[in-house]
């Protein structure tokens, strides 16, 4: 039958099991992975299954690593969103936790732009830490998603996104993530980019600040290839902050819109 | 006459813009994308198109925070 052990594909005789891999392949693995799910007990074997046997504790190679990380992904979805381009409009709040959570599933390419640099107000809810005050934020961020997957390729502009350069930076992206802080830098963004790529879908976000509910924040799909997520009223403003959870749900509501797309899904 | 309004339809005078109409429905200065029978409406057209009956008009309003 045919298996995939640690994403190589081998060739092997019927009938065996989960164990006789072990055995023949890594015998000192302590974790098994079958099918995206931890495995403790054996199991018979069937053709197409995919194996990971990993030893805790031991750092991989590079080539490895990439087998190993996605282990717990659903099967197939690796091979899909590693070919997949997505921009990222924004690196605040909003866009570095999506471009963490993308580059933990290992889409491919990210194409990120922003003008700013990381400073003190963002640490509460933005994925840089203390020592990168000062810098770029793209480039911390392009540094943060390296140490966590350096598998994947980081494309990053320290700019201002303007409606002469959305067109430039984003045009060989499969989706845009829309990550402003700012409203009228939203509308700008989506103006330019859908009239410039109407085919190509938008993940924007209105209404992430405060507190409030979790479950207020849904996605939901607007005009054309626009979806928006967010409560669409709870904005930023004096008396009404940004916080890591709301925001960080928003984002996370971004990053699985994406998934979804690359995947064939509705993300609604 | 009528348009459809986020999918609703909705009646208007004659001579109404995108920029009228959007001061009715206090969004007059807010931060919003227009669509109009499909097609993404630049901002400094809003003040010079006039809406026709049967328009299909879809708006999105984004506040801040991110």
């Amino acid at each position: 039958m045919d298996l995939f052990v640690n994403e190589k594909p081998i060739t092997t005789e019927e009938g065996l099991t989960l164990f006789d891999i072990r055995a023949r392949i890594k015998g000192d693995a302590d974790i098994i992975i079958l099918n995206g799910f931890p495995c403790r007990e054996n199991h018979p074997l069937q053709n197409g299954d995919r194996i990971v046997l990993i030893k805790r504790g031991e750092v991989p190679t590079f080539e490895e690593l990439e087998a190993l990380m996605t282990s717990r992904h659903t099967p197939g979805v690796h091979q899909r969103v590693k070919k997949a381009r997505v921009g990222i409009a924004g690196v605040g709040g909003l866009g570095s936790s999506v471009a963490m959570a993308l580059a933990r599933t290992g889409v491919g390419k990210l194409v990120m732009a922003d003008f700013d640099l990381v400073e003190p107000s963002n640490l509460n809810r933005q994925q840089y830490f203390a020592d990168q005050i000062g810098l770029p934020k793209v480039a911390a961020l392009r540094d943060n998603l390296e140490r966590i997957n350096p598998h994947i390729e980081v494309v990053i502009h320290h700019l201002r996104l303007a409606a002469d350069n959305i067109p430039i930076v984003f045009e060989e992206v499969d989706v845009l993530i829309e990550a402003f802080d700012d409203a009228d830098a939203k509308a700008m963004l989506i103006e330019t980019f859908m009239r410039s790529f109407p085919e190509v879908p938008v993940v924007a976000a209105s209404g992430v600040a405060g507190y409030g509910p979790s479950n207020t924040i849904v996605t939901r799909r607007t005009m054309g290839n626009l979806y928006l997520i967010g409560d669409g009223s709870t904005e930023a403003k004096p008396g009404q902050g940004l916080m890591a959870p709301r925001v960080g749900i928003a984002a996370h509501h971004q990053a699985n819109a994406v998934l979804r797309l690359i995947l064939g899904e509705r993300p609604e | 006459m009528q348009i459809h309004l986020n999918g609703k339809p909705r009646e208007i005078p004659t001579a109404t813009t995108i920029s009228s109409l959007l001061l009715e429905l206090n969004l007059g200065n807010a931060a919003v994308a227009v669509e109009l029978n499909g097609e993404i409406l630049p901002k400094e057209k809003f003040s010079q198109t006039l809406l026709n009956d049967m328009d299909r008009v879809e708006m999105v309003q984004f506040v801040g925070g991110g």
